[in-house]
């Protein structure tokens, strides 16, 4: 095959994967486009937190300066937090792996387009309804960590607060969706022959990021939502003098918040490690090592929360043991950092700008980590704690373990953005600025902690030594500023006269850069094969074979997006997986989730309701058009090779995204049980006095009747397997009827309570059952979903992608349910 | 100014100058022990830091065939062995240090957190003596705080004396602290509890055990008598204006708790939690321009009141005997 017969292949390829433009460009759901949005959007917020942090600096450049006034300042800072947290730090790298996943490990996207889509435009308009608040001069300022009780009704009377958790948890679901596509495509569509053990050790990262991110986030995702309800709809969980307790709230935070912290710093450190590598010159060394701390820091991630309430009177044991756990969680990092070091001195390392970026990221992370051992020091915390101490330490940790390793990234993968080498005279003068000004930011602000200025402050007094060191702090984050300014002129210039590059400008190991630069949308014309860790390095002419179709899905003339399916642990083909064209139905039914917030917000209840009714419309018609609709029930890979689409592989993508979802929901439903463990111990009558209990009836009724839905469920896939559609569709019925009838009964006996106002205990019963009925509806919808699909021919006994799904939910809910019995009714007999 | 100038050239000097409310100037005992914590840690750290940054450094900028360290001794030596022997050495050092004496025969006094200032109860016997925002102890002795909020989330913090710990609504918690010598320490609230927490300050007042005695015996006194036409008329318009819904001063049917005892502010050091120095004329500027001074506090606004009433009330109120 000669150079213009592969150039014609890959216009071919090119003429059904493009995205498309104009107005029509928020159709797009290709990971490439999504990944970019995702990285010019987080930049954006990136910047404007970084203004709100000038202006901090400004005002606390002297003592008694009053250009901000409390209440700005307040806003200020709070956004400040909020958006280099939820809108800048988690999204971004998101954006990063979403971009870059599907490429390193093979793909052509990711195995669910239109939900990273949807995400993307969940954390897009979460963004903007978060700023609008400044128009209305409502911006929350709480913190960014919105602590009860100054968070509640009574002490933040104002719309902020609801922007707040309302705009945040918004957000918050991008995360979950970016972390459920990416831990489905790293296991299931990775390259033939990319076994666990080959992946690139950014995959891995993400891989651990995401099961953090799944199971770390709703912890606040439900915490947001009880406080939300507490202000709005007059629950109570946070107010001790009905059974409540503030630190509730301050526990389910940093059951996220911590992991949070690694959450930003894996990703990042995943980064560093692919630039180690490739400018080393060789494997990195450790690589098992590195993958056994990356999963280390996971776990123990989250066992470290409480660290950040040292001060609130908790016992001396749990501290010892969080202290220690604290402490526990340098091992693995330290264990990473060896094994860059270990690669620098076993390869040949070229101090090229990304690894120079890596530098500034060790030594500005180090210095962090050795600054976190010491908080993690009950006593010594017990000084810094809440001080400007630890905003230095934290800035350290972030800006050393996320930004810089991030800037190293965009100068590394900068040619396959935009196709262009880098010449880097203006980028080293940018980093040097950058490394300069951070440190003269924050290396003095340790010391002015320690001389006793707490955090927070938008104003301090003349006489406590804090003056000059907070000038010193503002002078360095102007340096800083420039630093940035000089790295965002770098990559305009680069972008617009950049040389133009050829394949593989680093000679770097991993697949990404065997594909032509700047990426196509599709990556590959055709998915090469994987002998080993370093693709690029063990065949070099894998990527000239690639590019000349010899390799899987090489041929485009179905004109259907398509990417390979493989194996969990082999990556043996298994499925050809079809992918979805561009589509409106991402952009409308986040606008549509969207609304609730502003009907919440604005208490235009009917605002709300048809927003969510509108939600379930739009997912419906979405769940009608699945990618694989009229798909061949075998589709060829490779000559000679073919393949079952996804709706009858039995492994379906859809599948593992289900079971993803229901494993992060189940951490949502953990957190609440964990939040009626917590106030049953501090709450000083549990059940509340004036509870009777059941009788029993309603707790026999109740796992009669879920033990019959659950039968009917399991009827009907055993009717389906043999192919009988009237007598699944009936035992799918009975499975409803039956539900719907549990719902009534310990619904009926909910009503019964005392009112939810009236004590945490009868609150956090009826969010219990408010998490029942939602999980409920769902599986009753999907039940008629698959009764509609069997009904018209869609479902029988070899496409069992969809009933496999709903049963999936029905076991779930029903396994729900049976917890809820368990609370509702056990729990407060043995009490 | 020549001296902040020096400090912040050389900012580790700084750990001794006298007015910062530095925790690395430890005036008590638990002060002490984490401020020695720190200088171990410090030191710890520097060295850790280099020895990274060197062998980073010495990867890049060695020469080609000379000595290079191994890759498995570098991993489990740097990565997994020094880790875990620093830290357990670190852990059992601190819960060595951190484990407190046990105070003897402390002196317990009750601290409640407002938005934004402190309420400060001496209980002895039956009778309880409230000031705010300053709290005066013996030099030498052990004190038990017990710490309460009326509202949002506080914390209390005196950098010289000891760690923090938390006002939290619905809990009571305890710190246990001890001023070495007599002195004047300066502390603030340390955690955000909304508009003003900017000044929400606290002192330390610590002075010798005799002195401290006839300090509170005084503190126990009910306000005294105005002597003066000029203070007459102040009580009256206290009343008056409705002062007395939210300040009580005892002595007088003033029982109003939304804000600070005012029995005996005269006394007191400063005004609206450190806001401004009790110079005279100081509260009559706070009446007319407390929501200037600090904005947002939950007083009401009085600027409408004739300078007249102002300070009459504030002769009254500024009266110490």
């Amino acid at each position: 095959m000669n150079a213009r017969q592969a150039e014609l292949l890959h216009e071919r390829f090119q003429s059904f994967w493009q995205s498309p433009t104009g107005w029509r460009g928020a159709t797009a759901v290709n990971h490439t486009t999504i990944g970019r949005r995702y990285l010019v959007t987080g930049f954006t917020f990136f910047i404007i937190g970084g203004l709100l942090a000038m202006a901090i600096r400004a005002q606390l450049a002297w003592f008694d300066n009053t250009d901000l006034d409390h209440a700005t300042y307040n806003q200020f800072v709070t956004m400040h937090g909020t958006t280099m947290m939820f809108l800048f730090a988690v999204p971004i790298l998101e954006g990063l792996a979403i971009y870059l996943v599907p490429k390193m490990i093979g793909a052509r996207d990711l195995p669910f387009p239109r939900l990273s889509a949807f995400g993307y435009f969940c954390y897009l308009f979460g963004g903007i309804f978060l700023y609008t608040s400044f128009l209305f001069g409502a911006a929350p300022d709480g913190g960014w960590f919105m602590y009860p009780p100054l968070t509640t009704r009574d002490f933040s009377p104002g719309a902020g607060a609801d922007f707040w958790l309302l705009g945040v948890t918004f957000i918050e679901v991008a995360a979950l969706a970016a972390a459920v596509e990416v831990i489905v495509s790293i296991l299931k569509t990775r390259a033939p022959g990319m076994t666990l053990a080959r992946m690139p050790l950014f995959a891995w990262y993400m891989l651990v990021t995401s099961f953090m991110i799944l199971l770390g986030f709703p912890p606040l995702i439900l915490g947001s939502v009880l406080l939300e309800i507490e202000r709005s709809f007059g629950f109570v969980f946070f107010d001790t003098s009905r059974g409540g307790d503030p630190l509730l709230w301050q526990h389910l935070f940093w059951l996220f918040g911590h992991p949070e912290v690694y959450i930003i710093f894996l990703p990042a450190a995943g980064v560093v490690t692919m630039v180690v590598e490739t400018f080393s010159r060789r494997p990195l060394v450790g690589y098992g090592w590195v993958v056994a701390a990356v999963i280390a820091t996971g776990f123990l991630s989250f066992g470290l929360w409480v660290h950040h309430m040292f001060a609130t009177g908790i016992p001396r044991l749990s501290l010892s043991f969080f202290s220690a756990a604290s402490m526990a969680v340098a091992i693995p990092s330290g264990i990473q950092v060896f094994c860059w070091i270990a690669t620098l001195w076993a390869g040949r390392p070229v101090l090229s700008l990304p690894l120079l970026y890596v530098f500034g990221m060790l030594f500005i992370f180090v210095l962090g980590g050795l600054t976190g051992v010491m908080v993690a020091l009950v006593p010594f915390d017990w000084q810094v704690h809440d001080s400007h101490f630890v905003v230095a330490h934290l800035h350290y940790v972030l800006i050393g373990g996320m930004m810089f390793p991030l800037f190293a990234g965009i100068y590394y993968w900068l040619p396959l953005f935009i196709g262009r080498r880098a010449s880097d005279t203006l980028g080293r003068i940018g980093f040097y600025t950058l490394f300069a000004g951070f440190n003269i930011t924050f290396l003095p602000m340790h010391l002015t902690g320690m001389l006793g200025m707490p955090r927070r402050v938008y104003t301090y007094a003349e006489g406590f030594g804090w003056e000059w060191l907070n000038l010193l702090s503002t002078v360095g984050s102007f340096v800083m500023t420039i630093g940035v300014a000089l790295f965002l002129t770098d990559l305009y210039l680069h972008a617009r006269y950049g040389a133009a590059g050829g394949r593989n400008p680093w000679g770097a190991a991993s697949l990404e850069w065997g594909m032509r630069l700047p990426a196509p949308a599709f990556n590959f014309v055709s998915i090469p094969p994987v002998g080993g860790r370093h693709p690029l390095w063990e065949r070099p002419e894998l990527a000239g074979e690639s590019a000349e179709g010899r390799h899987f899905l090489g041929d485009p003339s179905s004109g259907y997006r398509e990417t390979l399916g493989t194996t969990l642990d082999g990556a043996e083909p298994e499925q050809v997986i079809r992918l979805p064209k561009p589509s409106w139905l991402p952009f409308w039914s986040a606008a549509a989730g969207a609304l609730p917030l502003i009907g919440v917000l604005t208490q235009l209840y009917w605002l709300a309701v048809t927003g969510l009714v509108a939600l379930v419309v739009l997912l419906l018609v979405w769940a009608a058009a699945p990618a694989y609709g009229g798909a061949p029930a075998r589709i060829e890979a490779s000559p000679g090779l073919r393949l079952p689409n996804q709706a009858e592989s039995g492994q379906g993508p859809g599948l593992w995204g289900s079971g993803l979802t229901l494993l992060g929901s189940s951490a949502i439903f953990a957190s609440l049980l964990f939040a009626y463990a917590f106030l049953w111990t501090v709450s000083p009558a549990w059940p509340a006095s004036g509870y009777a209990g059941s009788t029993g009836g309603e707790a026999f009724a109740g796992a009669l009747l879920l033990a019959g839905a659950a039968l009917g469920v399991y009827l009907a896939g055993t009717a389906l397997r043999k192919g009988r559609a009237v007598q699944f569709r009936v035992a799918v019925a009975v499975a409803c009827v039956l539900a719907v009838i549990f719902l009534l009964v310990t619904g009926d006996w909910l009503a019964g309570l005392p009112p939810r106002g009236t004590h945490a205990y009868s609150s956090l019963l009826h969010v219990l059952y408010g998490y029942q009925l939602l999980h409920f509806a769902v599986a009753l919808m999907m039940g008629g979903f698959v009764v509609w699909r069997s009904r018209i021919g869609l479902i029988d006994a070899a496409r069992t992608l969809e009933p496999a799904v709903a049963a999936l939910w029905w076991y779930y809910a029903v396994a729900v349910g049976f917890v809820v019995l368990v609370v509702f009714f056990l729990l407060p007999r043995l009490l | 100014m020549q001296k902040t100038l020096l400090i912040s050239a050389l900012p580790f000097l700084l750990a001794g100058c006298a007015d910062a409310p530095s925790m690395l100037d430890p005036a008590g005992p638990e002060a002490a022990a984490i401020a020695d914590t720190w200088w171990v840690m410090f030191w710890g750290g520097v060295a850790i830091l280099a020895l990274v940054m060197g062998l980073a450094l010495g990867a890049v900028f060695r020469r080609p065939g000379g000595w290079a360290p191994r890759s498995d001794w570098l991993i489990v030596g740097g990565g997994l062995l020094m880790p875990v022997v620093l830290l357990t050495g670190l852990l059992i050092y601190g819960l060595v240090v951190s484990v407190p004496p046990g105070p003897e025969n402390p002196l317990t006094i009750r601290v409640i957190g407002h938005q934004w200032w402190w309420e400060v109860h001496y209980p002895q016997g039956g009778r309880v003596a409230i000031t705010a925002n300053e709290i005066h102890v013996p030099a030498g002795r052990d004190l038990r705080l017990e710490l309460h909020s009326a509202d949002v989330i506080h914390s209390f913090w005196v950098p010289q004396l000891g760690g923090k710990r938390d006002l939290i609504p619905g809990r009571a918690n305890r710190l246990e602290l001890r001023a070495e010598a007599p002195g004047l320490y300066h502390g603030q609230c340390a955690e955000f509890c909304g508009a003003q927490h900017a000044h929400m300050r606290l002192l330390v007042v610590a002075r010798p055990e005799d002195e401290f005695h006839a300090w509170l015996a005084r503190q126990h006194t009910p306000a005294p008598e105005p002597a003066t036409p000029i203070e007459r008329r102040g009580r009256e318009r206290f009343f008056a204006r409705g002062c007395d819904e939210c300040h009580t001063v005892r002595g007088t049917p003033a029982r109003g708790r939304d804000g600070p005892d005012l029995t005996h502010v005269g006394g007191r050091r400063t005004l609206g939690a450190g806001t401004l120095e009790n110079r005279p004329g100081a509260i009559a500027r706070w009446i007319t321009e407390h929501h200037r001074l600090k904005p947002g506090n939950r007083m009401e606004r009085f600027d409408h009141l004739p300078s007249e009433e102002v300070e009459a009330i504030a002769a009254w109120l500024e009266r110490v005997d």
